[in-house]
């Protein structure tokens, strides 16, 4: 029998489905592996994994400038590889999405997730980025699907935030 | 070592209907512009580093059109990273052209580490891009055309260049959202 376990991953997913966002990227993270693991055995979804989140953002405005919509998704770290590509959608007018679980600010382990954790918010705003933010399973649906419509609504970019008291603080054991 | 600038507009000259190209910040897309004005030409005027990735992301999104990539030396040793996720994501239809001055030469004509010890031809094919190689006389000008519009990619090509300053020629706007509207009119949904 097979289990339907209701995840929130199931919902980003069928955003993507709905808003005909066929192009993922991604550095991994252990909050997005459902959902990455969805969009592979999709085979209407291209799925790129990159070697630097950077990467993630000028793969997605060419693929817009190609006629299809893309999302990249990384950890709170990789918001900070980003910076300066981010110039690329807002002066191009560029729909750019990208979807940030976050470290280093609920029951986190390992201190060097903090610094980058703290700015994450920070420097996507800096950057023009709106911002929005899910804290709680029932709304993630919902955010990233405003998220995904404010960008490409608007030509604008956006990021959505996952926190960390939903995710769930890795936790790490010595030996 | 070649002359970039005729050579690149050689390249393009003639140039069918079924290539897009993308130019890296610097001297790449000026070159890009001397060929003269075309829709399906995207200059990068910033954004160091973006334009390999961009590359690839158009490619995947058009399977059935041709993109080709002009960058430099110093745009390509920003974008070291994409270098894997282009061998490992294979578009078959991107080739990547570094027009390789061994210098920033925009800057005051620094050397970069091509200049050193680095090869990118190596680095390309390191990384899982078999269809690499450098060119280093323009009898070699039939053998890219045909990368550019045959081949099977992805494909890298490494254009030795010399270390000249050129004039500057620029798009038709420094504005990117009118660049990306003109440039996607040539894009069918």
């Amino acid at each position: 029998m097979t289990q339907i376990i209701k995840d929130w991953r199931n919902d980003i997913y069928a955003v993507f489905k709905d808003l005909d966002i066929t192009m993922v990227s991604h550095v991994p993270d252990a909050g997005h592996t459902p959902l990455i693991n969805l969009c592979e055995k999709d085979n209407e979804i291209d799925v790129v994994t990159l070697t630097t989140e950077q990467d993630g953002v000028g793969l997605s405005c060419g693929a817009y400038a190609g006629g299809r919509k893309s999302a990249l998704l990384m950890q709170s770290s990789g918001v900070g590889n980003c910076i300066n590509a981010l110039a690329l959608p807002n002066i191009c007018r560029i729909p750019f999405l990208t979807i940030v679980s976050m470290r280093g600010e609920w029951g986190e382990f390992v201190p060097w997730q903090v610094p980058m954790g703290l700015g994450t918010p920070k420097v996507l705003e800096a950057m023009d980025i709106k911002v929005f933010r899910a804290d709680y399973e029932e709304e993630v649906g919902l955010t990233v699907d405003a998220a995904a419509k404010f960008a490409f609504n608007t030509n604008r970019s956006a990021a959505v935030l996952l926190s960390q008291k939903m995710i769930g603080a890795k936790q790490f054991k010595n030996g | 070592m070649i002359d970039r600038r005729p050579f690149v507009q050689k390249i393009l000259n003639n140039r069918k209907d079924n290539l897009r190209v993308v130019s890296g910040i610097g001297t790449s897309t000026w070159d890009l512009m001397s060929a003269g004005d075309n829709l399906g030409n995207f200059g990068f005027i910033g954004a160091m580093g973006q334009s390999m990735p961009f590359a690839l992301g158009l490619a995947t999104a058009q399977p059935n059109l041709r993109v080709l990539l002009f960058t430099g030396d110093g745009d390509t040793l920003m974008s070291l990273g994409c270098i894997p996720t282009i061998a490992n994501h294979p578009v078959s239809n991107l080739t990547v052209i570094v027009l390789d001055n061994e210098s920033y030469v925009e800057t005051g004509s620094q050397p970069t580490a091509t200049a050193g010890k680095t090869d990118l031809e190596q680095v390309a094919k390191g990384s899982g891009i078999s269809n690499s190689y450098t060119v280093n006389h323009e009898d070699d000008y039939d053998k890219i055309m045909n990368t550019v519009y045959n081949e099977d990619g992805p494909s890298f090509v490494v254009i030795k260049c010399q270390a000249k300053a050129t004039p500057l020629i620029f798009p038709h706007s420094f504005d990117g959202s009118i660049s990306m509207n003109r440039f996607m009119s040539t894009i069918k949904a």
